[in-house]
Order: C-alpha cells, then sequence, then structure tokens
C-alpha cells in the first residue's frame, strides 16, 4: 500500500490513485451524495453515465475509419461532417462538433488540446493519462516530428506535418491511410488495423 | 522568467521532457467524477458548463494544478461551481466529507 496522503513541495506531478480513500476522492463521494440528497442527480443515472463512458472506445472510432475505408461517398460525408457522419453509424458525439482531419500521401495529421485535455471521447473513449501529460501538450505544437519518434513513428522529412489543437467546443480525429494490401478486404478487417493511437496521429495503423 | 501573458495551463511550446508513455486504467471514483460533469453539464440540469469547468480548472494555481491528478482537478472545479451556485453550502460539504472519511476509516478497522 503507496502512501497518497503526503504533499511534496516539488510540485511532481502525482499518478492517479486506486489506493484508500483520499482527501478527493472523499470529495467526489461527498458531492456525488449531497447531489443525491438534493434530488441533482439519481444514483441511478451516476451509474448509467459511468456504464455509457465505458462503452465508449477506440473500436467505435475503428468502425468509422473502416466505414470511411470502404465507402468514399461516407468518407466525404465524415470529412464534411464528421458527427454527423458518426450519427448514420449510431455514434452519438454529444455536444461536441467533431472535425476529422484526413492524412494524404505526404501529409501527416496529429491532435492534441494544449490548453486541457480535449479530446474526442464521446467517439474512442477516455484519454490516456500522456494526452493529458505536460510533455505531450507542451511539445508536440513546437517538435512535433521529435515527439512523433518516440512513439516509433518516423515521418519523412519531406512529409508535411500538421498539428491540430482542440477548442472547447470541437474535437479533432485523424482519419488514417488505409494500409496498402487491404484490397477487398471486410469493414470488420480493416477495423482490426484501426488503434487509438493512430486516431490520435501519434501512430499509424497497423500493417496488414 | 514568468510570461506575464500565459496563463499556467497554457503550455503549448514550452519545452518539457519525454513523453511518458505510461497509461493507468480509470478507477471507479475517476469515472464518477466524469459521469458527474456529463450530468450537471446537460441541458436539463445546466449546472456545471464545460468553460465554468475549465475556468476552476484554471484557477487551481500553479502548484495545485501540476501537483494534482486529472480528476482530482475536475472534482475540485466541479464543487467550486456547485459551491459558487449554492447547489450545497461549504458546511454541508465540509460536514458530508467527514461523515465519508469516517465511514472509509470504519470501513478499514
Amino acid at each position: 500500500m503507496s502512501d497518497t496522503g503526503q504533499h511534496s513541495h516539488d510540485h511532481a506531478p502525482r499518478p492517479d490513485q486506486d489506493g484508500p480513500l483520499t482527501y478527493y476522492q472523499a470529495m467526489e463521494t461527498a458531492v456525488r451524495e449531497l447531489l443525491i440528497e438534493k434530488g441533482v442527480v439519481t444514483a441511478e443515472e451516476v451509474r448509467a453515465a459511468v456504464e455509457a463512458m465505458d462503452a465508449r472506445s477506440p473500436a467505435q472510432g475503428a468502425r468509422v475509419v473502416a466505414r470511411a475505408w470502404s465507402d468514399p461517398a461516407f468518407k466525404a460525408r465524415l470529412l464534411e461532417d464528421g458527427s454527423a457522419a458518426c450519427a448514420e453509424l449510431g455514434i452519438d458525439m454529444g455536444p461536441t462538433h467533431l472535425v476529422v482531419v484526413e492524412n494524404g500521401e505526404k501529409l501527416h495529421n496529429v491532435i492534441v488540446c494544449t490548453l486541457c485535455s480535449c479530446y474526442p471521447r464521446f467517439l474512442i473513449g477516455l484519454p490516456p493519462d500522456w494526452y493529458k501529460a505536460r510533455a505531450y501538450r507542451s511539445r508536440v505544437v513546437r517538435e512535433p516530428r521529435a515527439v512523433l519518434g518516440e512513439f516509433g513513428t518516423e515521418i519523412p522529412d519531406d512529409w508535411e506535418v500538421r498539428v491540430h489543437d482542440s477548442t472547447a467546443d470541437m474535437r479533432y480525429m485523424v482519419l488514417p491511410r488505409r494500409p496498402a494490401g487491404t484490397e477487398g478486404w471486410s469493414e470488420d478487417q480493416l477495423a482490426e488495423l484501426v488503434t487509438r493511437d493512430c486516431m490520435i496521429g501519434v501512430t499509424l495503423p497497423k500493417s496488414p | 522568467m514568468s510570461d506575464p501573458g500565459r496563463g499556467h495551463h497554457d503550455m503549448g511550446g514550452l519545452p518539457a521532457g519525454p513523453v511518458e508513455r505510461g497509461e493507468h486504467d480509470y478507477a471507479l471514483w475517476e469515472k464518477r467524477v466524469d459521469a458527474l460533469l456529463m450530468l450537471l453539464s446537460d441541458k436539463t440540469r445546466d449546472l456545471v458548463r464545460v468553460d465554468e469547468l475549465r475556468r476552476g480548472i484554471e484557477q487551481l494555481g500553479s502548484g495545485a494544478y501540476d501537483e494534482l491528478s486529472y480528476y482530482e482537478r475536475w472534482i475540485a472545479s466541479i464543487t467550486g461551481v456547485l459551491l459558487g451556485k449554492g447547489v450545497f453550502t461549504s458546511d454541508e460539504l465540509g460536514r458530508k466529507m467527514a461523515e465519508v472519511e469516517a465511514r472509509a476509516a470504519g470501513d478499514r478497522t
């Protein structure tokens, strides 16, 4: 059991905690119970909202990418209005507007939220820790190739790299290029190649 | 050395160390914080808007901002907004937190 209660003064970021009750965990429980007592929310609504977020995963985004790779008309609609195209597949983007940016022959896209942690959570679930952390947010806008290199993604010098910084009301998702050698593949097969990180833009899709 | 025009949350372009690739699975309490925001920000309740959440996080101060984990920042901000709107009082919150902590201490003995 680790000691999570002590405040150090070097401002080192602490990992999220799963151990014994911390001050902020107690605050969450207290706030939730007060809101339930006052009739603002119900316990059932909280449970359902947790379940709904658990159901959102990169598999949803992979389905969208695989459809776009298979159906040019869908891809055109996705690039025109991401939220509306996702709704066609039964995916609700919530209050945020989805903007899909497409990788090209010598064009690579990557997304970030430098000010906070905006992320296409309604499409691909909650973000990984590094997406929300200082190193990624600070550096990817200044030295994207170096950051991509840390993910093992080497972008040739003669390619353009575009970094998209999200705002509170809209979210980006990267549409990677369909890998070569996948001619005739079904959407389900294609979706297997699509990872969370390639929709963020820090990696490329898996090779067939 | 500090830049007077830049908030401490506004870190785009600043130097920083390598990206640490470690990830953790979200704990239930973190998912509940997320769920509370989803519910409190929906159209029927409209009690904590996303920009209010962000303002609260940005106002945490640079020490707390870096020291707290992600969902700690969220619940701190959500609580601040709810207190500000009188949804509950700081007395009610203090009593409830003491009760929750006592309950947890009892569970561990």
